[in-house]
């Protein structure tokens, strides 16, 4: 079984994972019981009505959160029980996070914005510099490298978080409703991006409650009461 | 340790252009700080101004002497109804032997016997301020000559009558140094002018130099043999009849650490051979000691002053970093999502309280520096701003700006990514 999910082959893989919170005396099975491997240069939407399950999957594959029992192998690492620093670590090297509401820092320039995890990689200013630039015009923004977030439309501002989530070449992106916040060409626009990113060999993992944007992805996983519901 | 290096650099950097984005808010918060700094730095320097000062002038006194004078006794110095009474009080020429002899720390003493003469030099006539004195006065009292020389065990054993004049008294006789070698009258006889010495007066009233009211110095043996003890004088209706061999008893002595025991000895001496207290013993190494005392005590005023006014500053700082965290949750939750640990979310906030702190303790260096400036410029008060206040200042400045910093910053970091992600 172990040799099957090496994490060449399977980036992320789950084994019967729960969550489970505790709301004053009633418990809320956030996950019950989710197993479920994804490939590598997959392009999967994980869908659900809310309460479903979806931001808590999201959350914990983010390592933002622990499940309560289970397994959660990243790139061939339990990552199920690891220590905040040690999750922090993890979030920086191998996940790149793509948001609803963008979650630019404001007082920072888009280069600024793009090189953040570098930043905290520890990369040196001018090599920072440099790979921030690529990665804006890798999005097509290499003209807005010292604007402001707030000076830039949503769309714009979405890729700079996509540069963002790219710059450290992460194993798996990360999107959490990337189009909630855009207006329907701006969306079209932007996930356009993302399979060009996922046809580059990148692992996509989104959150949509929108059926015309899942219809992007290769796979959709349907989620209902903490259980996968369908996998296709 | 590189990487560490270049982080911290463009901590301070983000925490420069954090605070430059709310300019009015930060001057704000840095100004309990300017002023905390500013005001022990400036309060230092006028209280360092002020005891150097006065240490300087009890320096001029002499470390290592004793200043006894004579003084009428208590209930002695209201009964002036009896207008032919004479008053005899005073150190005697004895005392000085006495002292001399019996006290083996005593290295010297110095025999003042103060008078008022009418004096006359060329046209010129006034009264004059007489001392008759010994060579160890010039010893002890050390005055740059001006001209001439000053007076000589031989002046003074051979009863010379030899005057050396005060850069005061001669000014007062408009005597220059082309009065060498001329003749002065005091008091009905005639001395040749040997010597004139640079006067030595201070600026402030409660202390004296011992050359501060002197116009003139003359042998004391001479004064003796000349004038007596008895002074006499008519003032206002009512006749002032005193006998005083000596006002003055200047005692030097061979250590400074023997100055007090010495005091004490004097005092028993003096009292086995003085019915009354006619005489007041004051010792300027005590007055140092006090001086310093004093100073100390101003010290840990102007400490606990400045301890609560940083502690305001402090406490002024923290609340705006508390708000700040507030307020930039969010960016914590991006910065926790992409990848930051908890310590560097802390080193952030921490460093960005610092360069609060530091910034608002340069300020507050300018300004403890300034005001000095301006008491010395204006109300002529010498102030010395040293360089310890200044490192001090900035310590503390930055001390405050860590322990106040602290707090917020682990506050920051402890935030739930999640949960700070979805505020708005």
């Amino acid at each position: 079984m172990k040799e099957e999910i090496s994490g060449a082959e399977y980036p992320v893989v789950f084994e019967d994972l729960h969550k489970i919170y505790e709301m004053g005396n009633e418990k809320v099975r956030a996950l019950d019981g989710v197993t479920a491997q994804f490939k590598k240069g997959s392009f999967w939407a994980i869908m659900g009505a809310s309460g479903s399950g979806k931001s808590t999957m999201l959350n914990i594959l983010g390592c933002l959160d622990r499940p309560t029992s289970g397994s959660y192998f990243l790139d061939g690492h339990d990552v199920s029980s690891l220590d905040d620093d040690s999750l922090s670590d993890i979030r920086l090297k191998y996940i790149g996070f793509i948001f609803q509401s963008f979650n630019l820092i404001p007082q920072l320039t888009v280069a600024e914005n793009i090189a953040l995890p570098l930043y905290y990689q520890g990369v040196d200013e001018g090599h920072s510099e440099e790979v921030a630039a690529r990665f804006a015009s890798v999005v097509g923004l290499e003209n807005r490298l010292k604007h402001r977030p707030t000076e830039l439309s949503g769309g714009q501002q979405q890729r700079v978080a996509i540069a963002r989530a790219l710059a450290t070449d992460p194993v798996i992106l990360l999107a959490d409703e990337p189009t909630g916040n855009l207006d329907s060409t701006t969306s079209v626009e932007i996930m356009e991006m993302l399979v060009n990113m996922n046809k580059m060999g990148k692992t996509v993992i989104m959150v949509t409650h929108e059926t015309s944007i899942a219809e992007y992805a290769q796979h959709r996983l349907l989620m209902k009461d903490g259980r996968i519901d369908s996998m296709e | 340790m590189k990487i560490n290096h270049s982080r911290i650099r463009r901590d301070f950097k983000l925490g420069l252009k954090n605070l430059l984005l709310h300019k009015l808010r930060s001057l704000l918060t840095m100004l309990g700080l300017v002023f905390g700094v500013g005001s022990v730095i400036a309060m230092l320097a006028i209280g360092e101004g002020a005891s150097a000062e006065a240490m300087e002038q009890i320096r001029k006194l002499g470390s290592r002497n004793i200043i006894i004078s004579a003084q009428k006794a208590a209930d002695e110095s209201g009964s002036s109804q009896d207008d032919v009474r004479m008053s005899i009080y005073g150190l005697l020429y004895d005392d000085a032997e006495r002292i001399n002899n019996t006290i083996p720390t005593v290295k010297a003493t110095v025999p003042v016997k103060s008078m008022q003469h009418a004096a006359r030099y060329g046209k010129r006539a006034i009264d004059l301020r007489v001392v008759g004195t010994t060579e160890k006065w010039f010893e002890l009292v050390e005055r740059e000559v001006i001209a001439g020389r000053v007076m000589t065990k031989r002046d003074v054993k051979n009863f010379a009558s030899a005057a050396v004049l005060t850069e005061y008294g001669a000014r007062r006789l408009l005597a220059t140094s082309t009065a060498i070698g001329t003749g002065i009258r005091i008091g009905g006889n005639t001395y040749e002018v040997i010597g004139i010495v640079k006067s030595e007066s201070s600026a402030d009233g409660s202390m004296q130099t011992p050359d501060q009211m002197i116009d003139v110095y003359i042998p004391l043996s001479t004064a003796k043999e000349h004038y007596g003890d008895v002074f006499h004088q008519r003032k206002q209706g009512t006749n002032i009849r005193e006998s005083v061999e000596l006002h003055q008893l200047i005692v030097y002595v061979d250590e400074e650490r023997n100055v007090e025991k010495t005091a004490e000895a004097i005092e028993r001496l003096l009292a086995l051979f003085h019915k009354k207290k006619d005489y007041a013993i004051s010792v300027p190494l005590a007055l140092l000691r006090q001086a310093e005392a004093t100073k100390r005590t101003f010290s840990i005023v102007l400490g606990s002053i400045a301890g609560i006014s940083l502690l305001v500053g402090g406490i002024g700082i923290m609340n705006i970093m508390l708000a700040t965290v507030t307020e930039r949750t969010r960016e914590i939750g991006i910065r926790r999502a992409i990848g930051a640990r908890r310590n560097q979310i802390v080193s952030q906030f921490l460093i960005e309280t610092m360069v609060l702190s530091l910034g608002g303790g340069l300020i507050g260096i300018g300004v403890g520096v300034f005001i000095p400036w301006l008491v010395t410029i204006f109300a002529h008060m010498p102030t010395i701003v040293t360089l310890p206040s200044i490192v001090v200042a900035l310590g503390i400045s930055v001390s405050v700006g860590i322990i106040f910093g602290i707090y917020p910053a682990v506050r920051a970091s402890r935030l739930d990514p999640i949960e700070a992600l979805r505020h708005e």
